[in-house]
């Protein structure tokens, strides 16, 4: 193909022609948000409002705690409903905070600051901390954090990656073709707080339009450049779009900064460029509604909290009764069982499946074919990892680099005994670290 | 409430590929081979064959029940174990020769061991060996002619355009004989003086393209060379088997044959030594389809490297200096016996990791 790429993956049909057409549409505002304190990774804000306390959109509701944190805010506005337990996605129930909307969305008050470029770095990583932005894409690492690397490690790249390699998922695509100066902006806060000279958009081959766009208007730019990269799952991955652009190693266990690199995923960077220009807190975020199933695949713009069946709703339903609801992308998603669960900061997407797209394999003995291993982006060997958690060996499979598999699912994709990698590496990662 | 939906883990597409698929496919490749066995060797090829595979099912099935576990012949690995069976002998065998010969494999090749995946050595050419030492006499005496040859005589195949009665013992039955011959010379010039029986051998020699094409003595399934690498190719083509193993076997006989050979320096010259090693006995059979099988092969890249050529070497040691005529089964078993120690060598180096 010649675009630039890494080493192992899978190349699964993409699936991105059901919404990939589809303008970003405004989400109706729910009458009620359900705003578990865990949408990042790190430690739960602590609650600074009370039941029955009234709220605008944007308020902050919880401030971060010391340490790896996220600030959260209203996203509507109303009044407190509860702070109780709250189901969420992934972790079926956490601590959380309910508002019940008065659909009147009254926000607090918002900034234009034309020349926000003349900001400080420093303010401008302040402003992303206040927002309570994270890493947008699926890890949900604080933005704030992120763009304060240690100071030994000097940052000369900036990534923004529009890759988006899951099937399925097009929110990225969408959001490039209709913000891309927003997205630019957003590099350029990336490059001046982090005081990197080079800047770089990663986007996969099979989104010419939003590479069209996005070539057209850093032609002016001189250190911004994009780069298209082979269609190739999970060209996502952060060491492996490190490692396709600028051909940097990121060591085992060590962190982007440390080859000088950070890396943003496109949403995200929207979301920086509107907090700091704005001060406008990370309310809302684009999904992706996809499926077979689904009567009008699409793209929407929805506050954080609306719960998932009334996204769904906007999509007028499905054809055929829903068996799996994947929230997230098909490849690293996760399977939930009722669509009663909010929409959180992480997730781009929701893919509905029908009885003819499911089917559930028993796992078989391995055969030792390897296929897992020629597969695998980070170079581990998946079988051995598998069959040691499987007889208990931690030794094994921490030998065999289960703390360096980073679940994007390759080795059950290709595996022909169907063997559910991701839950013996998940076992082994619990009993290993 | 609605019923809850259908929760599993990530991910929740699949490539397709199944067990049953990789051992169906296989299957597909090895009917050249079948045809071609049947082609040279009449209707009693497959007869044989139809009794090693039955037998492979009927002892998987009988043993899975007896372990208490499902039963999977659907799965076609039994059937690709007896048809490999079937394929190493030849069809001047009696019936039970292949039935006894699959059940071996099956029981006691991979089902001792905890069964599919978890056998340590290849089950078919456990079965193969098994036949070889235990009835020497029937599995490597009276070898069929092919029909070919019976009808043809030896207009197609005769160097010294001789027609003469033809024995249907393999090539490299013959080789050994001539190899253990002190008496090397020009052929053509020496003719007369080459005792009778050392005549009547090498006139039975076959020529390259008849080896290719497989019309030669031997086992059902080794004697065309064509035939086995359609189904190898298809392999390949369809990602079943990696090139590696078959390649770096073929290669590392190809060079040890020309090196070592060319000691012999008659049979180099006149019979292309290497290539006439590469498409005879079971060599392009074993390094396809019974080195490739990936359950007793290194499962990295570099490990499947050294396997290949750790078989090669094995391969032309017996062959060229040992007892057999033939080396490949005894190779592939003593390299599938080193797999785990391959396996450990070759760990592959974590992504970013120095």
């Amino acid at each position: 193909m010649g675009h630039k790429t890494f080493p192992g993956g899978v190349h699964p049909l993409d699936f991105k022609y059901f919404s990939k057409d589809e303008i970003i549409e405004r989400c109706p505002l729910p009458s009620r948000v359900i705003l578990p304190l865990s949408q990042h990774i790190g430690k739960l804000p602590v609650p600074i409002v009370k039941v029955g306390e009234i709220v605008k959109t944007g308020q902050l509701i919880a401030q971060a705690s010391d340490g790896i944190s996220l600030n959260m805010h209203a996203t509507i506005s109303g009044k407190i409903k509860s702070i109780d337990t709250v189901s969420h996605p992934k972790w079926n129930f956490i601590q959380g905070i309910e508002i019940e909307g008065d659909g009147r969305d009254t926000w607090v008050e918002l900034v234009d600051e034309e020349d926000f470029m003349q900001l400080s770095g420093e303010e401008m990583r302040n402003r992303i901390e206040e927002a309570g932005i994270c890493g947008l894409g699926g890890a949900g690492f604080p933005s704030g954090i992120k763009l304060n690397p240690p100071s030994y490690n000097t940052i000369d790249t900036a990534i923004v990656s529009g890759v988006e390699c899951e099937p399925y998922l097009t929110a990225d695509c969408r959001l490039m073709m209709e913000k891309p100066e927003e997205i630019i902006w957003g590099l350029k806060i990336m490059m001046k707080i982090l005081g990197a000279k080079n800047g770089i958009i990663g986007i996969e081959s099979n989104k010419p339009k939003s590479i069209k766009t996005l070539k057209k208007l850093v032609k002016k730019e001189k250190n911004i450049r994009v780069v298209t990269l082979e269609f190739k799952y999970p060209q996502g991955g952060e060491k492996q779009l490190i490692y396709a652009t600028t051909k940097r190693r990121v060591l085992s266990k060590s962190f982007p900064s440390s080859v000088g690199v950070i890396v943003n995923n496109v949403a995200t960077v929207v979301s920086m460029y509107e907090a700091v220009r704005y001060k406008k807190p990370l309310v809302e975020k684009v999904i992706t509604i996809s499926g077979k199933i689904v009567k009008r695949p699409s793209n929407f713009m929805a506050r954080i909290g609306t719960k998932m069946s009334d996204i769904l709703a906007h999509c007028e339903g499905t054809t055929h009764p829903i068996i799996k609801a994947v929230i997230g992308g098909p490849m690293m998603g996760y399977a939930v069982n009722t669509l009663d669960v909010p929409l959180i900061k992480t997730v781009s997407g929701m893919i509905l499946f029908g009885k003819s797209e499911i089917k559930t394999e028993e796992e078989k003995p391995c055969l030792r074919c390897g296929r897992c291993i020629d597969v695998c982006p980070n170079g581990l060997m998946p079988n051995f990892i598998a069959s040691s958690v499987k007889y208990n060996d931690f030794v094994g499979a921490k030998k065999a680099g289960v703390v360096d598999c980073m679940q994007c699912g390759c080795c059950s994709y290709v595996c022909p005994a169907h063997i559910k990698f991701i839950q013996w590496i998940d076992i082994g990662k619990l009993k290993v670290m | 409430m609605a019923k809850p939906f259908l929760v599993t883990v990530a991910p929740h597409l699949h490539g397709g590929t199944s067990v049953k698929s990789v051992m169906w496919n296989v299957v597909v490749a090895l009917i050249p081979a079948l045809l071609a066995g049947v082609y040279f060797f009449g209707i009693e090829a497959l007869i044989l064959t139809c009794y090693g595979v039955m037998s492979a099912i009927m002892t998987e099935a009988i043993i899975l029940a007896f372990r208490k576990k499902t039963i999977t012949i659907s799965d076609g690995s039994a059937v690709v174990t007896g048809l490999l069976v079937s394929f190493n002998v030849h069809t001047g065998v009696p019936w039970w020769i292949p039935v006894v010969g699959s059940a071996f494999a099956i029981a006691i090749g991979k089902h001792v061991f905890g069964g599919l995946g978890h056998n340590i050595v290849n089950p078919a050419l456990l079965g193969r060996v098994f036949l070889v030492v235990s009835w020497p006499a029937i599995m490597t005496g009276n070898w069929q002619k092919t029909v070919m040859n019976s009808i043809n005589g030896l207009s197609n195949q005769s160097l010294l355009d001789l027609p003469e009665q033809i024995t249907g013992a393999t090539p490299l039955a013959v080789l050994e004989t001539l190899q253990d011959t002190v008496f090397i010379e020009s052929l053509g010039e020496n003719a007369r003086v080459i005792s009778e029986s050392l005549y009547q051998e090498m006139i039975s020699f076959p020529t390259l393209l008849n080896t290719f094409l497989g019309n030669i003595g031997g086992c059902i399934g080794e004697i065309s060379a064509i035939a086995l690498l359609l189904g190898g190719f298809y392999l390949l083509s369809k990602k079943i088997i990696e090139w590696r193993i078959p390649f770096f076997y073929l290669f590392t006989v190809a060079v040890l044959t020309y090196l070592l050979g060319g000691y012999d320096g008659f049979m180099s010259a006149s019979y292309n030594l290497p290539l006439f090693h590469i498409l005879s006995g079971g060599l392009l059979l074993g390094a396809l389809f019974m080195a490739t099988d990936p359950v007793t092969s290194p499962v990295s890249k570099k490990g499947r490297i050294l396997f290949g050529i750790g078989c090669g070497l094995i391969t032309v040691i017996i062959r060229l200096y040992g007892a057999y005529p033939e080396g490949v089964s005894f190779a592939i078993l003593i390299m599938n016996l080193l797999v785990p120690l391959i396996d450990k060598f070759t760990y592959s180096r974590p992504f970013g990791k120095k």
